[in-house]
C-alpha cells in the first residue's frame, strides 16, 4: 500500500486523469448539443427564416438532416466529431476550417495577454506581498482590483479612446491588419498563424504592422488577468515568507533583501503553474471579449459572427472546440503539478 | 458573551439583538484595511441599490425616451444643456439609460443567483446525501460543465432561452444561472459529503429521524453557510456576464430595459468620431458596480472564517439543544 503509493502513483494518476478526459467532453457534447437543439427553432429557420419559403426552408431542413429524430441526428454529429467534423455554417464553410483560419489569431493574442501579465503581474504581486499593508500594497490591490473588475470591452473601448483617437499612438484595431497587409498575409498562409506565416516569407514590414495592431488587445486583455496573478502571487508571498526557511535564513544572519530574493521569491513562484491552469478559461472568456472588441479576427470574433447570423451549428462546433481546449490544458497542467509537487498524487 | 441573553427572559428582544448583532458581526469582527474595504464596497454597492429602486425619480428621462415635451432629442449630442451625459446614437438620454440600467443589473442579478443558488443547493444536498451513482453521474455533468467557461456556457444557454417568454430579463438571467449552478452544486456536494459522516448527523440517523429530515432540518443549515460569500463573489462577476452577453448582442433588447453592456456594443463605432460620452458613462458605471461587489466579497473573504463558525453557532446549533434540555428537564 505504502510502496505503491511512493513508487507506481505517478504513471497511474497521469492515467486517471488522461481517462476522465473522455467522459468529460463527452458531457460537454452532449449538454451543448442539447441545450442549443431544445431551444425553440431549428438551426435553419433561425438563420434564415422568413427570407426563404417555407417549401424551401423544408428542403434545407431535409438537406441538413434536421427533420430526423433528435436522438439520431445526436448519433450523427457525435460520430462526426470523434472525426473532428463539427458540421457546417450556415455559409457552408466547415467548422474546422473556421478553426483552423482562425484558431492562430486566438492563439496569438491570448499569449500575447498572458505575456502581458506575467510581466506586470508577478513584480506587482511579489512586492505587494512583501510590503503588507503599506500605501504600495494597497495600491497596487487596487489596481489588481480595478482591473479584473472593469471587463475587457470597457478597458478595450477607452484604450481605443485614449491611444487611438486622443492620442493617435496606435492603429485602430478594426482587423489583424490594414488592407494591403491583410493580403500579405493571405499569399503566405503555412501555419495559420499570421505573425509566424509573415515572418518565416521575410515580410517584416508585414510582421511589424500586425504586432502594432496586436498592442492593444494584448494590453486590455493582459491587464485582466493579471489582477488574479497579482492576487495569488501577493498571498503567496504571504505564506511564503511566514515560512520556517525563511525564519531560519533571517537567523542565519543573511540580510533582508537577500533573504527576500534568494530565499523567498523563488518559492513564492511555485505555484505560479497552478494558477496558469486556472486562469485559461478566464483568458478563453477574455479573449471572445477582446476579439469582439477590437474585430480581431479569431475565435471569439468567430462566434460573434456567429451568434450575429443565429448560426447554431457554428456556435456549437467553436464552443465545443475551445471547452476541449479548456479540458485538455487542465489536465496537462494537473499533470505537470503532479510532477512538480509529489502530493497531488495522493 | 452573545449566548447569554437567549437564556434570560424577553426571549423575542434577545433574539432580535442577536440576528442584529448577527448582521453586523462582518463588520465587528473586521478590522483595519479589512474594514475599510468592506464599508468602500458596500457604500458603492448602496449608491447603485438606491439607483436601481429610485431610477424613474432620479433619471431625467425613461430608458427608451427619444422626445420630451414634444420636441425631439438630438442624436449623439455631447454633454451639457438637458442631457447632463449627452444622448447617443439611438437618441437615448446617456444619464438615465446610466441610471436605469443600475436597475437592470441589479434585477438580473438577484435573480440569477437565487434560482443558481436553490438549484446548487438542492442538487448538491440530494447528490451528496444520497451517493451512489446518481452522486457520480451528477458530479461528472457538473465537473464537465464547471470547466467550460461561463461565458461559452451562458452564450449557449442564451441561445436556449432566447424565446422565452418573460423578455429579455428573464431570459438573461437564466442564461447567467445555468452558467452558475455547477459552483454551488460543488461547494454544497462536498460540505455534504464532509458533513453526512458527523457525529450529530449520525445522532439524528439514531434517534429515527427520517432522510428527509435529516437532510433539511440537519445538513441543510450546515451546509448553506459557504453559499452567501460565494453569491457575493459571483454577483460582481454576474454584473460582468450580462454586459459581456448584452455586448456580444444576446441580452436584452433596448426598448425593454437599459442594459450598459448593450449600451457599450453601440458605443463601440462612436469611439472613432471622437464621441466619448457613449461610452463612459456606462463604462464607469459597469466598472464602479464590479468593484464595488469584488470589494464587499474581498472583505468578507478576510474575516469570512471566524465570522461563520460564530453564526452557525448561534443560529443553528443552540435553539434545539435549548428546547430538547428544557423539556427534558420539565
Amino acid at each position: 500500500m505504502a510502496r505503491s503509493a511512493a513508487g507506481g502513483s505517478l504513471p497511474r494518476y497521469i492515467g486517471q486523469r488522461l481517462l476522465l478526459v473522455i467522459p468529460m467532453i463527452w458531457v460537454i457534447l452532449t449538454a451543448v448539443f442539447f441545450l442549443l437543439r431544445v431551444a425553440p427553432g431549428d438551426p435553419i429557420s433561425a438563420s434564415v427564416g422568413g427570407r426563404l419559403s417555407d417549401q424551401a426552408l423544408e428542403q434545407r431542413r431535409e438537406a441538413a438532416g434536421l427533420n430526423r429524430p433528435l436522438i439520431v441526428q445526436y448519433f450523427d454529429y457525435l460520430g462526426d466529431v470523434v472525426r473532428f467534423d463539427f458540421g457546417k455554417a450556415t455559409d457552408g464553410t466547415p467548422i474546422t476550417h473556421i478553426i483552423r483560419d482562425n484558431g492562430g489569431a486566438t492563439l496569438t493574442l491570448t499569449l500575447a495577454a498572458f505575456l502581458v501579465a506575467l510581466v506586470i503581474g508577478i513584480p506587482l504581486g511579489l512586492i505587494a506581498g512583501r510590503y503588507r499593508d503599506n500605501a504600495g500594497d494597497v495600491t497596487i490591490r487596487l489596481f489588481g482590483i480595478v482591473t479584473y473588475a472593469a471587463p475587457v470591452f470597457v478597458t478595450g473601448i477607452l484604450f481605443q479612446l485614449i491611444f487611438v483617437t486622443k492620442l493617435g499612438w496606435l492603429p485602430y484595431s478594426s482587423d489583424m491588419a490594414t488592407a494591403p497587409t491583410q493580403y500579405v498575409i493571405d499569399q503566405n498562409v503555412t501555419t495559420h498563424i499570421a505573425l509566424i506565416d509573415v515572418a518565416l516569407a521575410g515580410e517584416w514590414e508585414a510582421f511589424r504592422e500586425i504586432l502594432w495592431h496586436l498592442v492593444l488587445p494584448a494590453l486590455t486583455l493582459g491587464l485582466l488577468i493579471c489582477g488574479v496573478f497579482i492576487r495569488l502571487v501577493r498571498v503567496n508571498m504571504l505564506q511564503t515568507l511566514q515560512g520556517d526557511y525563511i525564519e531560519a535564513a533571517r537567523a542565519r544572519g543573511i540580510k533582508e533583501g537577500r533573504v527576500i530574493r534568494k530565499h523567498a521569491f523563488r518559492n513564492a513562484l511555485v505555484p505560479v503553474i497552478t494558477i496558469i491552469g486556472l486562469q485559461f478559461a478566464l483568458l478563453l472568456s477574455g479573449a471572445v471579449l477582446t476579439e469582439a472588441t477590437f474585430n480581431w479576427p479569431g475565435l471569439g470574433f468567430q462566434i460573434l459572427d456567429a451568434i450575429n447570423n443565429r448560426d447554431y451549428i457554428a456556435v456549437q462546433g467553436i464552443v465545443i472546440f475551445l471547452a476541449m481546449v479548456v479540458v485538455i490544458v487542465s489536465v496537462l497542467i494537473d499533470i505537470v503539478n503532479a510532477l512538480i509537487d509529489p502530493r497531488v498524487r495522493y | 458573551m452573545v449566548l447569554t441573553p437567549l437564556g434570560g427572559t424577553g426571549e423575542d428582544v434577545a433574539k432580535r439583538r442577536s440576528m442584529l448583532s448577527a448582521l453586523l458581526s462582518p463588520f465587528r469582527q473586521t478590522s483595519g484595511l479589512a474594514r475599510w474595504i468592506l464599508v468602500i464596497g458596500m457604500l458603492i454597492t448602496a449608491v447603485f441599490v438606491v439607483c436601481a429602486i429610485f431610477a424613474p425619480w432620479i433619471a431625467p428621462y425613461g430608458f427608451d425616451q427619444t422626445s420630451a415635451d414634444g420636441v425631439d432629442f438630438p442624436r449623439t449630442a455631447p454633454p451639457g444643456g438637458d442631457h447632463s451625459f449627452g444622448t447617443n446614437y439611438s437618441y437615448y438620454d446617456v444619464l438615465s439609460r446610466t441610471i436605469w440600467g443600475a436597475r437592470t443589473a441589479i434585477e438580473v442579478v438577484i435573480l440569477a443567483i437565487i434560482v443558481s443558488t436553490v438549484v446548487g443547493v438542492v442538487l448538491g444536498l440530494i447528490s451528496g446525501f444520497v451517493g451512489g451513482w446518481l452522486d457520480r453521474v451528477l458530479v461528472l455533468i457538473m465537473d464537465s460543465l464547471f470547466v467550460i467557461p461561463t461565458l461559452l456556457l451562458a452564450i449557449v444557454a442564451a441561445f436556449l432561452f432566447y424565446n422565452l417568454p418573460g423578455g429579455g430579463i428573464v431570459a438573461t438571467a437564466l442564461a447567467i444561472t445555468v452558467a452558475y449552478i455547477p459552483q454551488y452544486f460543488r461547494v454544497v456536494r462536498n460540505t455534504t459529503v464532509s458533513a453526512r459522516e458527523a457525529t450529530y448527523i449520525e445522532a439524528a440517523h439514531a434517534i429515527g429521524a427520517p432522510r428527509r429530515t435529516v437532510m433539511v432540518r440537519y445538513l441543510l443549515p450546515n451546509v448553506v453557510q459557504s453559499v452567501p460569500v460565494i453569491g457575493t463573489l459571483n454577483a460582481a462577476d454576474a454584473v460582468g456576464l450580462l454586459a459581456a452577453l448584452g455586448f456580444l448582442g444576446l441580452g436584452i433588447q433596448p426598448n425593454e430595459a437599459s442594459e450598459w453592456g448593450y449600451d457599450l456594443q453601440r458605443a463601440l463605432a462612436d469611439v472613432t468620431s471622437d464621441i466619448w460620452w457613449t461610452m463612459l458613462f456606462p463604462g464607469l458605471a459597469l466598472i464602479l458596480l464590479i468593484t464595488g461587489l469584488t470589494l464587499v466579497g474581498e472583505g468578507l473573504n478576510e474575516t469570512v472564517n471566524p465570522t461563520l463558525r460564530k453564526r452557525r453557532l448561534r443560529k443553528v446549533m443552540l435553539p434545539p439543544r435549548k428546547t430538547d434540555a428544557t423539556k427534558e428537564a420539565s
